[in-house]
């Protein structure tokens, strides 16, 4: 529909939508976070919440205590290798669309924690990831800027053709792979279906004055 | 708290203990005992009961994995060698190499809330770092070590007899290895290193050069 139409027509009274936008300021509007948190991020991911921050702003005021009523997985905190079947095994119970907010270090990569035996290296290896958010915990700012955006990427996504999200493509899985305990680690360790190695040139990186490297 | 003074009086009180003191050369000089695993739990005991020193509070236990090593020194030995005037005897210098066999250590620091003295310390030593990996748990005199015995039993592989609930306490039941082990190997997941040094640098590419040897190659060769 014409822009310039529709705005005449709004002055007029007559509000004109289309089914794609009423669908995305729908979902846009009223993304409900499950009530879940790992580590310290999660101390600020409630204090978001409170009233300094108020989330609830956003649309986003009831955390569900149920991933069956929820839409958004904050992933607050460090994701041990012990606790990550849990947290893929929570994402499967969310139903279609669901997001997900990797905040902080520890959810994105490890953080400082990487090269541990026992943290995962981002949470990324098993479930999709919408919106990251660096920070050592992230400021409650942080985690508001990470939910504009993801509003944003809520408000752009055609409901029809090639783009079209993953809830409406029914090719694509809304269910990953839960990992298991094995005898030295995680089985499988990741899920090559959604996570790839980023392209990182290490000979570089890590040439040193001795010519080895 | 003068450690000779209570080992002295362990000694008069515990019939048959075997204690060692482990001298500490560093400028905090916190010296400790070393237990025989046979009388930890009556020394213990006594440590928590006896009057004058009533160590009701064990704050911290922790393990230590020495794995065996190998001490060189030069020892002058008395040979015959063959001279001008026939074999003689001379003084030679000899590397002789002793290998020292690993064993897993535990610490316990305790305290005493009432007498308001402390730290002292405790070690106990297991026989070796395979099958004599058993001490006796002392969490029935200090309630406390529970979980910390069991994080020992966890990372380190101690076997604490007399423990009521030992299981591994931060790793799966599943899990084989003792990551704080100084010969853990964890697993090869390091496909992706923003910023690779030193070890992990050496991990990285030799999983690079494993999984992807010829994007690695090309990174290598520009």
């Amino acid at each position: 529909m014409d822009e310039k139409l529709k705005a005449d027509l709004s002055k007029q009274g007559i509000f004109t939508t289309s089914l794609q936008e009423l669908y995305n300021w729908g979902r846009t509007s009223s993304i409900w976070p499950l009530n879940f948190g790992l580590a310290c991020c999660a101390i600020e991911m409630i204090a978001t919440t409170m009233a300094r921050y108020d989330l609830a702003r956003f649309g986003a005021e009831v955390f569900r205590p149920s991933p069956r009523q929820a839409d958004l997985m904050i992933v607050a905190g460090t994701v041990t290798k012990k606790m990550a079947p849990q947290v893929v095994r929570l994402y499967n119970q969310m139903p279609e669309p669901k997001y997900v907010i990797s905040m902080g270090a520890c959810a994105i990569s490890g953080g400082p924690f990487k090269q541990g035996y026992n943290v995962l290296k981002g949470i990324d290896r098993y479930i999709p990831v919408d919106v990251y958010i660096p920070g050592c915990p992230p400021r409650p700012e942080a985690l508001i800027d990470a939910f504009m955006e993801l509003q944003k990427k809520i408000d752009a996504q055609q409901l029809t053709g090639e783009n079209r999200p993953r809830h409406l493509n029914a090719d694509h899985p809304s269910e990953f792979v839960v990992p298991q305990f094995g005898e030295h680690d995680l089985e499988p360790a990741r899920n090559p279906a959604i996570w790839k190695p980023p392209l990182v040139q290490i000979a570089q990186t890590g040439s040193d004055e001795s010519g080895n490297c | 708290m003068n450690l000779e003074i209570v080992k002295t009086a362990i000694e008069a009180n515990v019939p048959g203990c075997r204690l060692e003191l482990v001298a500490n050369p560093s400028p905090s000089g916190q010296h400790s005992l070393l237990l025989d695993s046979q009388h930890a739990l009556a020394v213990a005991l006594y440590l928590r009961d006896a009057a004058d020193l009533r160590f009701d509070f064990c704050s911290n236990v922790t393990g230590i994995d020495w794995p065996p090593r190998e001490l060189t020194e030069k020892v002058k030995v008395k040979k015959l060698v063959d001279g001008p005037n026939g074999p003689e005897e001379k003084d030679i210098d000899e590397v002789r190499t002793t290998t020292i066999p690993g064993y897993l250590e535990v610490v316990y620091h305790l305290y005493s809330v009432e007498k308001k003295h402390g730290p002292i310390v405790l070690r106990m030593r297991t026989q070796d770092r395979d099958a004599g990996i058993h001490l006796l748990s002392l969490t029935s005199i200090w309630r406390g070590a529970e979980l910390q015995e069991r994080e020992i039993y966890d990372l380190f592989g101690v076997v604490f007899d007399g423990h009521p609930d030992l299981r591994r306490l931060l790793m799966w039941d599943d899990f084989v290895d003792h990551p704080m082990r100084r010969d853990y190997i964890d697993p090869d997941d390091y496909e992706y290193e923003p910023t690779p040094h030193d070890e992990v640098l050496q991990r990285a590419q030799q999983h690079l050069r494993q999984s992807d040897p010829v994007r690695q190659s090309e990174a290598e060769g520009r």
